[in-house]
């Protein structure tokens, strides 16, 4: 067992994850959910000090930090704002880890570099009106024309597409040879055909940008396939592994945001002429509460250092995303119950954190599905 | 331009509280931090550093071992060397002793300008950027607002008063003290973060190092001219009157009462 | 032998600065504690016709150096100039106002004397037993406070944040003694050369000089209100002040700020609206003559400092005040 504790390197990143978040984020986190608009100069400066390129390499312009260090930087954006969380999440573990795990040399240094050293942010279309838990059922076409592949096909929730100069599309190469026949293809925004619409309403993470894509002729040069034909399945379902640890780390932060929120409240509020702190109900819940936060955390950051060792990370990741996220939900609750009406009102952020933290036992694999993943290993 | 800024690290005082019940700080748990002029002082000397390509910016701290973390965050937002000036033989300085003490070390550098914030939050005393300038024999412009180069040696500085500001042009080497006005720090980068560690190198000096620019009768509580006699939190005067459940009328009556009583109206 | 209190007095194009008229007051109770006599120095360029006004504000004696090179403040040549003084005149004690002026050459002089400085000061008193400055000011922002002495070296200085002091009651009757004194200065002196001066354009309200000050905190809700408090303000003939919260909300310009890292006042009357009284806050107007707060939470720590706390809504008490003082003034 080695010991459970950051390094000095990961303590210095966490206290300048911590300054950003409250200084850029915190400010503005409200007015970006009623609006439903993910601030474009938050994203500029998100690129600006690394927050984009965590766990790539120098190499690449990347940050040269570790998976663990990520998921600092998840939990304390997702502290006070988990739209900003997907926003990292969904660049860095889905759409650059595709380019960085699978692509080649030429490929990582036309596509990657840009998205790890600040200059573009990138999104991932996997999912479509019929392919959710089920990704086999993507139905979106690609189909050999010359030097050029041409897409067909629609895309759903796909988050950051609304700003996302890089798009990994998903699509089948061989209807015939089921999820052996997808491909993996790295699509530049302005290619013609390609068209954002508007961003779906949702109940939380609503300052994220989760749009429809549709695909109509999309012509995709043929050196823009990630480790050629029929490896997107592959692909998708490793981002998508490595994705959990990000989400686990969103729940995390989403929790001990609400937490502390309430912390600060009961301390303040005062009821039958004490501060409800003073209850021991409160103080019970309190306990409770934190103690799944720490636990989760711990699972989170198991699954971070086994990618960072380069260990079997999947099953790890599948947990912590499991259990993070239902004590996301469970704490969001709890933190709205305890302040009472002012928490249900808009004017305190618990309620849109317990809007935000329902999401995350749904999307990079439901709860169910997670289970499937433990469940399965299990019982082989 | 060979730039040094110099930074403490302070405790959070607004994060400071007072323990009702013993009415003594409670320290505990209160973050240290960059102090805040300090930190615009950095942000100043690395936003100098990009406008005179070829520039170095060296961070001097003086403090404890624990201080390592504060200097780590200047090279992560930036800074290029950094020292910590750190011996127990330094501790209990007042502004004096400690002025003297971080001349002391600067003498061993090369330096052009120097930067230090106006003032620490956990002292507010102003007094250690001037005295280093004095101790340094190099001339100082306090209060500065805004900064900027003009040819090889001259810098053009914004000193702000009270009731107005000035323009002032100070020749190179010089020191100047930074108002948090002068510059908004950037934050530290993640790369910044792990090259602190990994790249760069926090010095560490104490005394023998400072031998020789060093006079041994001006360090520590026995070169501080001054001496703390006591501390004491403040009592909160006796108690006035307060009065409750009273309708807009009445509180406004017994305002008036008691102004007149006073005179005051 | 080391004798008398100096105040270093601060002119401004000329202009005494109150700052320097409240030390003299100080400077006269804490020599007569000793037994000796208060000194100004007045720096400057044909200032000398000042000197009056310090002698009649508490001053025995007034050391003039009236130089062009002191037109302006600039460090170095104010720096050789007092340095010359207090090396020829050896004083006890050195006072100094904590402004932007005197926390430049304070510690400069000091460096160049060595001898010690203690900066804001708020308190000054002699020894009875060993006839030291004990020099009290706030520390760790304002949530102690420490009394330094200086033993080995002289003269004892601090400085003083304007408005702490009280200055004496002007008295034209008072006589002393005026002395020129020379300083030789070298065109190396002006090490910085001043390009321009610009007086700043809007015209800064001095909270510290005002008599009555309503003051708004978070707890007034809106910058809209303090619209409501400068009518409270005008009919009173004080001034809006505020918290630092509210500055931060941006309802109101920095200028109007009371607290440790605004300004330190003492009015006649500290009217606190809608603020709670934190720590950082009562550092800046504990010293008000009188205070009286308004606010809804009758825990608030603003109760503990009042001279006369109303727990109620501002928002029906102050208008119906207005109107009350309205009508008395009008009598």
């Amino acid at each position: 067992m080695v010991e459970f504790k950051l390094t000095k390197e990961q303590l210095l990143a966490q206290q300048m994850f911590k300054d950003f978040a409250e200084t850029e984020i915190k400010p503005i986190a409200r007015d970006m959910d009623e609006t439903e608009e993910f601030s474009m100069d938050l994203l500029e400066k998100m690129k600006k000090f690394g927050i984009m390129g965590i766990p790539y390499s120098k190499e690449y312009g990347g940050e040269g930090a570790d998976v663990l260090t990520y998921t600092l930087c998840m939990e304390e954006m997702s502290k006070v704002d988990a739209s900003t969380g997907i926003t990292i999440s969904v660049h860095t573990s889905l759409c650059c880890s595709c380019i960085n795990d699978f692509a080649s040399e030429e490929q990582k240094q036309k596509f990657l570099r840009p998205l790890v050293d600040g200059s573009k942010v990138g999104c991932f279309g996997l999912t479509e009106p019929g392919a959710g838990t089920d990704a086999s059922g993507v139905k979106t076409s690609a189909v050999l024309d010359g030097d050029h592949y041409v897409l067909n096909g629609q895309k759903v929730f796909t988050t950051n597409s609304g700003f996302a100069d890089t798009f990994i599309i998903f699509a089948m190469t061989d209807k015939s040879a089921g999820t052996r026949g997808m491909s993996a293809f790295i699509v530049d925004r302005n290619t013609p055909g390609l068209e954002v619409s508007k961003n779906i309403p949702r109940m939380g993470i609503r300052a994220a940008s989760n749009c429809e894509v549709a695909l109509v002729d999309v012509r995709v040069p043929k050196e823009n396939v990630i480790a050629g034909e029929g490896k997107g399945y592959k692909i998708a379902m490793s981002a998508l592994a490595g994705g959990r640890i990000g989400i686990g780390a969103q729940s995390v932060g989403i929790a001990q945001g609400a937490l502390d929120e309430a912390i600060k409240y009961v301390k303040e509020r005062k009821q039958f002429g004490k501060p409800i702190s003073k209850f021991q109900n409160t103080q019970f819940l309190i306990a409770e509460l934190q103690v799944k936060i720490d636990a989760a955390r711990l699972m989170v950051w198991r699954a971070a250092k086994a990618k960072d060792d380069h260990e079997n990370y999947a099953p790890l990741a599948a947990s912590c995303k499991l259990f993070a996220s239902d004590v996301a939900v469970e704490v969001t609750r709890a933190a709205v119950q305890l302040l009472g009406g002012y928490g249900y009102s808009r004017e305190y952020p618990v309620e849109r954190m317990y809007r935000d933290a329902k999401i995350t036992e749904i999307y990079e694999g439901t709860s169910e599905a997670m289970k499937m993943i433990v469940g399965g290993g299990l019982l082989r | 331009m060979k730039i040094v800024v110099c930074a403490k690290q302070v405790p959070d005082t607004t994060e400071v509280k007072l323990d009702p019940k013993t009415n003594t700080l409670i320290r505990d748990g209160v973050p240290s931090i960059i102090n805040p002029d300090d930190k615009a002082g950095i942000e100043a000397a690395l936003q100098l550093k990009e406008k005179c390509p070829g520039s170095t910016v060296t961070v001097v701290s003086m403090g404890p071992p624990q201080a390592d973390v504060a200097l780590r965050e200047a090279l992560a937002m930036g800074c290029d060397d950094a020292v910590l000036v750190s011996d127990r033989a330094f501790g209990g300085a007042d502004t004096w002793a400690t002025s003297s003490t971080i001349a002391a070390a600067i003498k061993k550098l090369d330096f052009d300008v120097i930067i230090t914030g106006r003032q620490a939050i956990d002292g507010d005393t102003a007094q250690v950027g001037p005295q280093i300038a004095e101790h340094l024999g190099i001339p100082q412009v306090s209060y500065v607002e805004d900064l900027n180069v003009e040819g090889e040696d001259t810098l053009i500085v914004q000193r702000q008063f009270e009731d107005r500001h000035q323009i002032i042009e100070v020749k190179t080497p010089c020191l100047i003290t930074a108002l948090a006005e002068l510059a908004d720090p950037r934050y530290m980068t993640v790369h910044g973060a792990f090259d602190a560690y990994r790249e760069k190198e926090v010095k560490v000096w104490g005394l023998a190092d400072l031998e020789d620019t060093i006079d041994q009768a001006n360090i520590g509580l026995k070169g501080s001219p001054t001496r703390v006699k006591k501390s004491f939190t403040k009592q909160a005067k006796g108690a006035g009157t307060i009065l409750k459940d009273l309708s807009a009328d009445e509180a406004v009556a017994s305002i008036v009462g008691k102004l007149q009583e006073k005179h005051i109206i | 032998m080391s004798r008398d209190v100096y105040v270093f007095a601060e002119q401004r194009d000329g202009e005494l600065q109150k700052v320097g008229i409240e030390l003299v007051g100080k400077a006269r109770e804490l020599a007569d504690d000793l037994g000796q006599q208060v000194a100004a120095v007045l720096l400057g360029s044909g200032v000398k016709d000042k000197a009056q006004e310090l002698i009649a504000c508490g001053a025995d004696k007034v050391v003039v150096v009236d130089d062009v090179m002191l037109k302006e403040y600039v460090t170095e040549p104010y720096t050789k100039a007092l340095t010359a003084v207090i090396n020829a005149k050896d004083p006890e004690i050195v006072l100094y106002g904590a402004s932007s002026i005197g926390r430049d050459l304070a510690p400069r002089v000091s460096a160049r004397i060595h001898t010690g400085l203690t900066a804001d000061c708020t308190a000054l008193e002699i020894d009875e037993e060993t006839k030291l400055l004990m020099m009290t000011r706030p520390a760790f922002g304002g949530n102690i406070m420490a009394t330094i002495v200086c033993e080995d070296f002289r003269p004892q200085m601090a400085t003083v944040r304007p408005g702490v002091m009280k200055a004496l009651e002007s008295d034209a009757s008072r006589s002393g003694e005026v002395e020129e004194f020379k300083v030789e200065f070298s065109a190396a002196d002006m090490n910085v050369k001043v390009r321009e001066t610009v007086k700043t354009a809007h015209k800064s309200v001095d909270i510290t000089e005002a008599k009555i000050l309503v003051s708004g905190g978070r707890g007034i809700g809106s910058a809209d209100k303090f619209k409501m408090l400068e009518e409270l303000a005008d009919v009173m003939e004080g001034e809006v002040s505020s918290s630092r919260a509210c500055v931060d909300s941006g309802w109101i310009s920095a200028d109007r700020q009371v607290g440790q890292t605004g300004k330190t006042v003492r009015p006649e009357l500290y009217l606190a609206c809608g603020i709670s009284g934190a720590i950082q806050h009562a550092a800046g107007m504990e010293n008000s003559e009188f205070i009286v707060a308004i606010n809804r939470d009758e825990d608030a720590p603003i109760f503990d400092i009042a001279d006369l706390g109303i727990v109620g809504d501002l928002n029906t008490i102050v208008p119906k005040l207005t109107e009350a003082v309205k009508a008395l003034k009008a009598k």
